[in-house]
């Protein structure tokens, strides 16, 4: 967000990096920088690749080919530095239903092997307004709840970077809300985050950058100003209101019956943002 | 991050333990299939099996102690299932632990709920006339083939745990193991079958096992059964570690 991020070294750099599946080249080779203290927006359909480049940069997968380093740590080979500076929330709010909320917690504390496990909870429920549920079993939560302490569960040991994975996918408008001024806060404290989504005003809303991954590649970076004025002039005569994002995904995702208008939209696009 | 193996392991443990203190409702499943076996085969058919020993329930709870053991690891599979499932898993995976302290956590619940498990059965065989003059020893030599056998049984079960792709896939896998002791000498001798089932009967772990079991309950000399039984618990337990971590390794790699 600051310019004197720029100087410094990126929190993510991803370089050329593939993963297939089988026959499914899931990714083709993807670039970007993530600067730090910074929200960055991976945005993409379902099935994109969204999720294999999060688990990648996690440590949880391998990618066929490419580079990615995280906070300066090779993702390949120096794995366990890269688990010591990051916190993954997943797809799926990963909590323990079983288990109370502050629980939970201390759990994850531990496991980071902290001192003081207790009070770290204690902070973070006060922080993520948890308290008066903190003894009840998760199971009891709404999804809201269950979010904001997976996310809580995420910021324990104060890593420098944060993966959200599709935080709000499945959670009603109000909890969405909720999430977002926990994304947000956390910005403040100059926690880097990767964020995922296949909502565009969530990317609209929380980013500072925004990149389509479509196809196996980005095709788009950049903010979302930048990102605005992508769309073709020709759209622009016609719309009377500031297009929103979503007519800039779609106009530079296309559809399927539209192949060829796609690929020279997108290598307009591409030219422009160099 | 080897250094923190013991210290995750525990805390793991601890997160398991305290699943399993809170649903009560497993080591209860996990023991009433046995005991429901027990009752039936002591009181129903009991009266018309002779099975050559002074009492029936003593001579049937080796083959029920196994049976308890091969029904209580689906829940190992279940509970990894489940956080496999839940994203849990994967949430342990990209955090700074020794990272196969998640499943090391998971084998020894199942080693503490088992034996739980085992201890009601036991328990429930006191009261049905099961009695055993064995010392000291023997019921260590015998605890010691149980905790063996469920290591084996476990490592087995954390296969379908982490490969399963619903609940029931995730348990079916131990409908074989719990039906293993009734074509072997746990219920009947074997030598009252007909030539192949006796074949395969006598030559299968179960009758090893339950006969060592038995000898070391009844203060027979163990002879060569004890033997065979620790090399196939031993066996079952390497191959099954062996495949189980080749499995652990190709999902988080």
């Amino acid at each position: 967000m600051t310019n004197a991020s720029i100087t410094r070294e990126p929190a993510i750099r991803v370089q050329g990096m593939e993963k297939s599946y089988k026959d499914l080249h899931v990714l083709r080779g993807v670039d970007f920088d993530v600067a730090p203290g910074t929200i960055f927006a991976l945005l993409g359909s379902n099935g994109a690749g969204k999720t294999t480049v999060v688990n990648i940069l996690s440590t949880l997968l391998k990618a066929d080919a490419g580079t990615a380093s995280v906070n300066g740590f090779d993702v390949a080979t120096q794995a366990a530095e890269v688990r010591e500076s990051i916190s993954l929330t997943g797809q799926f709010a990963a909590v323990d239903e079983i288990l109370s909320g502050r629980e939970n917690l201390v759990l994850v504390a531990r496991l980071r092997h902290l001192k003081d496990p207790r009070t770290i909870a204690d902070d973070l429920l006060d922080r993520f307004s948890l308290t008066d549920a903190a003894a009840r079993k998760v199971a009891t939560y709404s999804g809201g709840m269950r979010r904001r302490l997976d996310i809580a569960m995420s910021l324990i040991g104060t890593p420098p970077l944060i993966f959200l994975d599709e935080p709000t996918t499945g959670l009603d408008p109000q909890a969405r809300i909720e999430v977002w001024h926990a994304v947000k806060e956390l910005a403040g404290r100059g926690t880097t985050v990767l964020l995922t989504t296949q909502y565009l005003d969530e990317a609209e809303q929380l980013a500072d950058r925004i990149a389509i991954l479509h196809e196996g590649r980005i095709i788009v970076n950049g903010t979302l100003t930048e990102l605005k004025q992508l769309l073709p002039p020709a759209k622009v005569e016609y719309v009377e209101k500031q297009p929103t994002l979503e007519d800039v995904f779609l106009a530079i995702v296309g559809d399927n019956g539209n192949d060829d208008a796609m690929t020279a939209a997108t290598a307009r696009t591409r030219k422009e943002l160099r | 991050m080897t250094t923190h193996f013991f210290g995750d392991t525990a805390v793991l443990l601890g997160r398991s333990l305290r699943h399993i203190a809170r649903s009560m409702d497993t080591i209860i499943t996990t023991a009433i299939m046995p005991i429901a076996f027990m009752l039936l085969f002591v009181y129903v058919f009991g009266g018309a099996i002779n099975s050559g020993a002074d009492s029936y329930v003593s001579y049937l709870l080796p083959g029920i102690l196994l049976i308890t053991i091969a029904s209580g690891i689906s829940y190992t599979a279940y509970r990894l299932f489940l956080d496999m499932k839940s994203g849990i898993f994967e949430r342990f995976q990209s955090m700074p632990i020794a990272r196969s302290s998640v499943l090391w956590a998971h084998v020894l619940t199942s080693l503490v709920a088992n034996l739980t498990s085992l201890v009601v059965v036991v328990l429930v065989a006191l009261l049905m006339g099961f009695r055993s003059g064995a010392g000291v020893l023997a019921w260590l030599g015998v605890a010691g083939i149980l905790v063996l056998f469920t290591l084996a049984l476990t490592w087995i079960a954390v296969i379908p745990g982490l490969t399963a792709k619903s609940v029931d896939g995730a348990s079916a896998f131990s409908y074989p193991l719990i039906f293993l002791p009734f074509i072997s000498s746990a219920f009947v001798p074997t030598a009252t079958m007909p030539g192949p089932v006796r074949a395969f009967a006598e030559h299968q772990p179960v009758t090893s096992i339950v006969n060592a079991i038995r000898d070391l309950f009844t203060e027979q000399p163990v002879g060569s059964d004890i033997w065979l039984a620790l090399a196939w618990c031993v066996g079952i337990l390497v191959v099954a570690y062996i495949f189980a971590m080749a499995t652990y390794r190709r999902r988080i790699a």
